[in-house]
């Protein structure tokens, strides 16, 4: 049976400790992976990381832009047996696979473009030398020595977040999700055969523990994770915590009434990458016309139905564990509604649900699942945004210039599109949870004697 | 001695039937155990005459180790002796108690004769570093330290407290409470040449091995045991903490004693195979949906601990712990168990978000 090991420091160890990945549909291993130890982790962070730091730091980062151009080629390279594991293990249909490596692969080759996003055109010298001399001297330095992120299992496009680290020639320490191993060992295994140093990259499926060692033995982290793991990284300013978005579409009085206008973008950005993206919508906010609005969305989703992973028309997902799906449905069921379960080919599926809420207290109003889900809410004009609470990606459909300025100072929305744009709409240049540049390097002020 | 299975189940037999004559007789029974009898309608003593018999007495349940008086465990035939009184756990709640009077001495003095003088030489001073407090394991890794004519130091860490900080996230002060342990640990070695052996937590030895190299600071013999230690665990201490120093790991709690592993080697896998002190505790490996039933060699199931000493008596208790039988093995005349790790639950929380 293939086995999957770790990477430690670019070189391969095979643990004792061993994980399956399950079939989502016969439960049946279809391979093993390697599990490091809590120890482990520590002596190699510990012992090895100077190694990993001085190895990237022997590039320019103009090389490094060049290798992630040839490792987008190579992770592109014969996709079947890593699009057949990873649509086996999560149970996302392949035709989304497929969409999200197109999604890693834009990342890998548009890294010049993105760290000029990310750095605000900095000048590539400052990241090589430390500073840049100058009218305006400028230097930046490197908040921690390596990166350690640990990774969910809900879709592989969230894995181009953490890319552009090794273009900073920040280090990788990488936790990858318990269904979803594939993704970023083929990532790392891309870097490797594209040039970057094996020494950079660390690979270690794990289990809690493990995860959290990461985040301790790293300078900075990146955690994904459902409310209860991020809640306890909240107050380490280190770690980027990457919870649940609640992504909304705000409809605003004086768009109201053209609602149907916008149900194409609603759909998109509820049920799109399969509704397991932070940045699909679990809410449409409305000032008027909810329930006609649900009516519609609900008419809209509903054709969406299961259908086999190969299916280039497939667009739900199963649930790889039943019992998630069964648990997810109890809570809906307790909110309210009919069971959503549903059997099809002998995996559980969730269908796509839309519920119209009464108030914003009301247990399912500001919820996010991993399947297409959304909550319909008539609110006032007055209480937006701040009634919205936290959200990672916001659509309002305005054209109240007053309303747009009180979105525009919000605190708590990640990425704000003005107008009718999908919630799930990315541009690389435009960060919507963090800025990787940020999280890794620092400003200090910087004087040099001529 | 016995030297075949048989013989040591024919003694294991003739040994259970002493034990319920103890525990089960007016004279000399505890409190407990003679009220168990009254309220059971028959007697054990004339009723159990086999080890297999004790499955008439039914489960013993943690309840009862919970909260006073604990001299209701008091045999009779020990009164007047001095007791002490040593507890299990206790994260949550009430924790288990147990009296002991000698037992501590006697399971650790048998767990001596296991050690290779080469690695745990006579005369050696130790150190402990681990948990204290009202746990069993200082006095008795004190005690095997004295019995092999060494002196112990003693450093100690309150598992309680770190439960403590981990339910709460605490994790930097985690660090910082472990720190404050190792540098213990680290001034009693760089001070006193002659500790050659080490009792420690598997956690504590890698953060030990993370400061110093063991090897070069002199110590010879590790005994290692309080919490899990995987295959894996063990193969990194081997291959990449140790250093060619001997180490051996234990499994045992306040209830039950000390068992002993075989030798940790790569030829097996690096598992890690427990034998106890048969007669005067067994484990076993039960299939979890139907206790009574042992399970085949080589077969996963739950951990089954019955202790059987005159201080102690406990039948069929249901461990939170799983393993695998394994056969009997050189001079381990009774079953063993592999690769001991927490009894698997499934988590039943719903996940709130995408990831």
């Amino acid at each position: 049976m293939l086995h999957l090991p770790l990477l430690r420091h670019g070189r391969e160890y095979h643990s004792m400790d061993l994980a399956s990945a399950i079939h989502f549909k016969t439960r049946q291993p279809i391979a093993m992976v390697s599990q490091a130890n809590v120890g482990l982790i520590r002596r190699d962070l510990t012992l090895h990381h100077q190694r990993a730091v001085e190895a990237l730091a022997a590039f320019t980062t103009r090389e490094l832009i060049d290798i992630c151009h040839r490792a987008g080629h190579i992770f592109l390279e014969d996709p079947d047996d890593y699009i057949a594991n990873t649509s086996a293990t999560t149970g996302m249909p392949r035709a989304l696979v497929r969409g999200n490596m197109a999604k890693i692969h834009s990342m890998f080759t548009s890294m010049e473009r993105v760290l000029a996003g990310l750095t605000r055109n900095l000048h590539l010298e400052v990241i090589d030398n430390g500073f840049l001399d100058g009218a305006s001297p400028v230097s930046f330095f490197p908040r921690g020595h390596s990166l350690g992120v640990v990774l969910p299992s809900n879709s592989p496009g969230v894995h181009s977040l953490w890319i552009p680290a090794v273009a900073l020639k920040t280090p990788l320490v990488v936790k990858p999700g318990s269904a979803e191993p594939w993704t970023p060992l083929r990532i790392i295994q891309s870097f490797i055969r594209a040039g970057a140093p094996p020494e950079a990259f660390c690979y270690y499926p794990t289990d809690h523990a493990g995860a959290n060692e990461i985040l301790r033995s790293t300078g900075r982290g990146m955690l994904f994770g459902d409310v209860g793991a991020v809640k306890s990284w909240a107050n380490d300013p280190k770690i980027e915590l990457h919870g649940p978005g609640y992504s909304k579409i705000v409809i605003a009085d004086d768009c109201a009434d053209e609602w149907e206008q916008f149900l194409d973008i609603m759909v998109q950005s509820i049920a799109g990458n399969g509704g397991r993206s932070c940045v699909n919508a679990s809410g449409v906010w409305v000032t008027r016309h909810a329930d006609e609005i649900a009516q519609a969305l609900a008419e809209r989703l509903a054709q969406i139905v299961p259908r086999d992973a190969e299916d280039p028309e497939a667009a739900l997902a199963p649930f790889a564990n039943p019992d998630v799906a069964r648990r997810i449905d109890s809570t809906l069921q307790q909110g309210g509604l009919d069971s959503r379960l549903a059997e099809y080919d002998g995996c559980t599926y969730l269908l796509p649900t839309v519920v119209h809420c009464d108030s914003p207290d009301h247990p399912l109003a500001n919820r996010e699942f991993l399947f297409p889900f959304a909550s319909v809410l008539q609110v006032h004009q007055h209480q937006l945004p701040e009634v919205l609470g936290p959200t990672l990606a916001c659509s309002v459909i305005t054209r109240n210039a007053s309303l747009c300025r009180r979105f525009l100072v919000s605190p708590h929305i990640g990425r704000l599109n003005i107008g009718p744009l999908p919630t799930n709409s990315i541009r690389w240049d435009q960060p919507h949870e963090g800025n990787l540049f940020d999280h890794l390097y620092a400003r200090r002020a910087f004087e040099m004697a001529v | 001695m016995f030297t075949s299975v048989p013989d040591a189940r024919l003694a294991l037999d003739a040994w259970t039937r002493e034990i319920i004559q103890w525990h089960f007789s007016p004279e000399t029974g505890c409190p407990f155990w003679l009220d168990f009898a009254a309220q059971l309608g028959w007697d054990p003593r004339k009723e159990i005459h086999s080890y297999d018999d004790l499955g008439k007495l039914g489960f013993f349940e943690d309840e009862w180790l919970r909260g006073g008086p604990v001299q209701r465990w008091i045999p009779k035939g020990y009164a007047g002796k001095p007791v002490y009184v040593f507890e299990t756990g206790g994260s949550t709640g009430v924790p288990k108690s147990r009296i002991t009077i000698d037992d501590f001495r006697i399971d650790y003095e048998q767990f001596s004769t296991t050690l290779p003088d080469s690695a745990f030489p006579k005369g050696a001073d130790w150190l402990h570093v681990g948990p204290s407090g009202p746990r069993r394991l200082r006095l008795a890794v004190e005690h095997l330290c004295q019995h092999r004519a060494g002196i112990c130091f003693m450093v100690d860490l309150d598992p309680r407290w770190v439960i403590k900080l981990l339910k709460r996230g605490a994790m930097q002060e985690v660090e910082l409470y472990k720190s404050h342990v190792i540098d213990q640990a680290l001034t009693v070695l760089k001070a006193h040449a002659n500790v050659k052996c080490l009792f420690i937590t598997p956690k504590l030895l890698e953060a030990l091995c993370e400061k110093v190299s063991l090897k070069k600071m002199g110590i010879t013999g590790i005994f290692c045991g309080g919490t899990e230690m995987t295959p894996q665990w063990c193969r990194f201490a081997v291959e990449e903490l140790l250093e060619g120093v001997y180490f051996t790991p234990t499994y045992g709690n306040t209830l039950m004693g000390l068992a002993v592993s075989r030798p940790v080697c790569a030829e097996d896998g690096y598992s890690i195979v427990y034998y106890p002190p048969q007669p005067r505790a067994m484990i076993e490996i039960v299939d979890p949906d139907e206790p009574t039933r042992v399970v085949d060699y080589g077969q996963t199931g739950r951990v089954r601990l019955t202790t059987l000493t005159k201080e102690f008596f406990m039948p069929r208790f249901l461990e939170r712990d799983e393993a695998e039988r394994e056969k009997p093995w050189g001079h381990f005349l009774c079953d063993g168990v592999r690769n001991v790790r927490p009894f698997r639950q499934l988590e039943k929380s719903v996940v709130e978000g995408v990831y």
